[in-house]
């Protein structure tokens, strides 16, 4: 990525993640759904990086193809120093330790079960030759860094509200010290109050163990508070990335302006006069995108090049990422 | 209740308690509220806080046992809903009163064609023949924004995505001309451009159709852009009610307070550190004898601790249950 100093923990390069359509009587296949279909970025240590987009865009199954949680189709995965894009998975165990996932719905992720201790030692047993008492230890030390009362150790995870829940989940996910943790919309379960209560101890824990996230949300407001940089995709296809104030303040991508636009504000006064624009129909189907660029069936500012010509992912201003053939001419000029 | 014209649905003191295998959940707790013909009243809260089980209450959607409607009045059209008959509620109900629910993934029968779903309450309430039925369904479906509407009709829900789906409902809801339309969290499911679609459809039916609706969210965002009026609910209760201009500027509960300033926004200044509302929401395991907020609440002394805050009426349709005056900065009195 560009000039900066910084040097990328995670860096994905046109990676693909494509689902097989089988059907017939002999479950021929007959076509794949393109879920992710080339997409590529750098995550900065230490930074969040926010991945946006709506239900159905890709962006959880890039998050855990980024962790190689599926064999992908193709391209380039390179994790802390590591190329993991075509390691088997029994290779990959070794290097788990180093990326972890809070996944989104806490009631699901965590084993009923199980104690709450056993979750949070699981992955200690599983990858370290601590002694019990060594893990207990952890397992408390965790315990206090997520804020849950180490008293409740031995209780079962349906004891315990959402939003404590996920604190155990971010516990299991942060006992291995992780470098680098995809957090997949680990919020979106949670009611408001409780949200802005986990978003703040993710703040605190990247602060304390110096973690890198990459945070698939599509919750926008949530998104500019706690991210570095954003990225936005739209079936499969990353179309913006960008530094947060500059993705806001001005969004380039057609796509990237409908999906802020459509965010209600909760102020009246703002709310009755901003002009919203109105995406018409739904997204299409990512097993049969349209021809050209993917956005051009409900794009404000379609032309006739985009029906045909996909448009090319490129860099239009420094840090500043997006593929659409508004821009491309201001490139060509610029160069 | 400030005044103006006469209320089409007026609730009074409604309360609802379910039995469950550890003992009884006060759910709805002396909810009162009115809605005026052609307003838009928002019910806002988190879950748990009972703004659907009050809805449902009062329609007698809820399966008696374990829901117990205890007490209260709701008058809709000279009729006290809570003591009618079950075919007169039943009238009332997809007639007069439509319903919107959450979900359009599960609140239409799969075997069903859309065209039928809507022809029911057609020919139920309307009292409409088949060809008449089909012809009104059409014309709903294109009210709610559904193309190639006529061929549309016998297509299944699973040939409509949510946004559409969600539009189907509308059309349902609508089919009888109702004076109140419930939507409950109408557009929580949907994706933001979608949301975005249904809520303007919303804005223009309202205009086109003059009917007063009640809409359940907990998006303050969605209410702010869409709402005449706002009721915040909390722990079963009505803890503040305001026009939506005055909620936003100038809260008097600190629930509302502290869930305005918690939600971060995509415009204006970003704050660094996002304000948390500590603890969890409460289960009213009885009938509230202290504030429900108390716990969480920062502004809260002892007499929080023993009295449960009555609806301070604060002028010009502004009401809140809270000890303590915002305005002064001191308690009120006793």
């Amino acid at each position: 990525m560009l000039d900066t100093e910084q040097k990328p923990l995670v860096s994905v390069r046109d990676l693909k993640m494509h689902f097989p359509i089988h059907a017939g009587l002999l479950r021929r296949r007959v076509g794949e759904v393109k879920a992710v279909d080339g997409i590529s970025f750098d995550v900065i240590e230490g930074e969040t990086l926010g991945l946006v987009g709506e239900s159905g865009c890709g962006k959880s199954t890039c998050g855990r193809a980024v962790l190689r949680l599926y064999d992908i189709t193709s391209g380039e995965i390179m994790i802390d120093g590591d190329e993991i894009g075509a390691t088997s998975q029994a290779q990959l165990r070794t290097k788990r330790p180093t990326m972890q996932m809070v996944f989104q719905d806490p009631q699901a992720s965590l084993n009923p079960r199980m104690t709450v201790e056993a979750i949070i030692k699981e992955p200690l047993d599983e990858h370290t030759k601590l002694s019990e008492a060594e893990k207990r230890e952890k397992v408390g030390e965790l315990m206090d860094a997520v804020g849950l009362n180490r008293q409740f150790a031995k209780r079962y995870p349906q004891a315990f509200s959402g939003g404590q829940r996920q604190r155990i989940g971010i516990a299991r996910a942060l006992a291995l010290n992780p470098k680098f943790i995809v957090c997949d919309e680990p919020i979106a379960a949670l009611d408001v109050s409780i949200q802005a209560q986990v978003v703040n101890l993710l703040e605190d824990l990247q602060e304390q163990f110096g973690l890198t996230y990459l945070f698939i949300s599509h919750d926008l407001s949530m998104v500019r508070h706690i991210a570095t940089r954003v990225a936005v995709m739209y079936l499969g296809k990353i179309v913006e990335l960008a530094p947060r104030e500059a993705l806001y303040a001005e969004p380039l991508h057609p796509y990237t302006k409908a999906l802020l636009s459509a965010v209600p504000e909760p102020d009246p006064s703002l709310a009755k006069t901003s002009e919203r624009v109105v995406l018409q129909g739904d997204v299409p189907s990512p097993a049969n995108p349209p021809k050209g660029c993917n956005f051009c069936t409900r794009c404000p500012s379609v032309m006739d090049i985009c029906k045909t010509t996909e448009p090319t992912y490129f860099e239009v201003q420094p840090g500043r990422f997006t593929a659409c053939h508004l821009y491309e001419n201001n490139n060509d000029t610029a160069e | 209740m400030p005044d103006g014209a006469l209320p089409v649905l007026d609730v009074q003191n409604l309360k609802t308690v379910f039995q469950t295998r550890s003992g009884e959940v006060h759910a709805v707790n002396d909810v009162s509220f009115s809605l005026r013909p052609g307003e838009l009243l928002g019910v806002v809260g988190e879950s748990g806080s009972g703004k659907s089980v009050t809805m449902m209450s009062l329609l007698g959607l809820l399966p008696t046992p374990p829901a117990d409607v205890r007490g209260g009045t709701v008058m809709f059209d000279d009729k006290d809903l809570l003591n009618v008959d079950s075919k007169t509620l039943r009238d009332v109900r997809g007639g007069k009163i439509g319903f919107v629910f959450q979900d359009p993934m599960t609140s239409l029968n799969p075997v069903y064609t859309v065209g039928m779903q809507i022809m029911e309450p057609l020919r139920k309430h309307m009292g409409m023949n088949k060809k008449q039925a089909a012809a009104r369904a059409q014309e709903l479906l294109e009210l709610v924004g559904i193309p190639d509407a006529k061929r549309r009709l016998s297509d299944y829900p699973h040939q409509f995505s949510g946004g559409m789906r969600q539009r189907v409902m509308i059309a349902i809801a609508l089919a009888c001309d109702p004076q109140v339309l419930i939507a409950d969290e109408p557009t929580t499911a949907l994706d933001v451009t979608i949301q975005a679609q249904i809520l303007e459809l919303m804005k223009e039916l309202r205009t086109k159709l003059g009917m007063a609706v009640i809409w359940i969210t907990h998006d303050l965002g969605v209410i702010a852009g869409i709402a005449d009026r706002v009721m915040v609910m909390y722990g079963g209760q009505v803890v503040e009610h305001a026009t939506v201009e005055d909620l936003f500027t100038d809260p008097q509960h600190p629930y509302t307070r502290a869930l305005l300033k918690t939600i971060p926004t995509i415009a204006g200044e970003r704050a660094a550190r996002l304000t948390v509302i500590e603890g969890q929401p409460p289960i009213m395991k009885d009938a509230p004898a202290s504030c429900a907020f108390r716990d969480r609440c920062d502004v809260a002394f002892d007499r929080c601790a023993v009295e449960n805050p009555p609806r301070y009426d604060l002028g010009a349709g502004h009401d809140a249950a809270c000890f303590y005056d915002a305005r002064t900065g001191a308690p009120r009195d006793a």
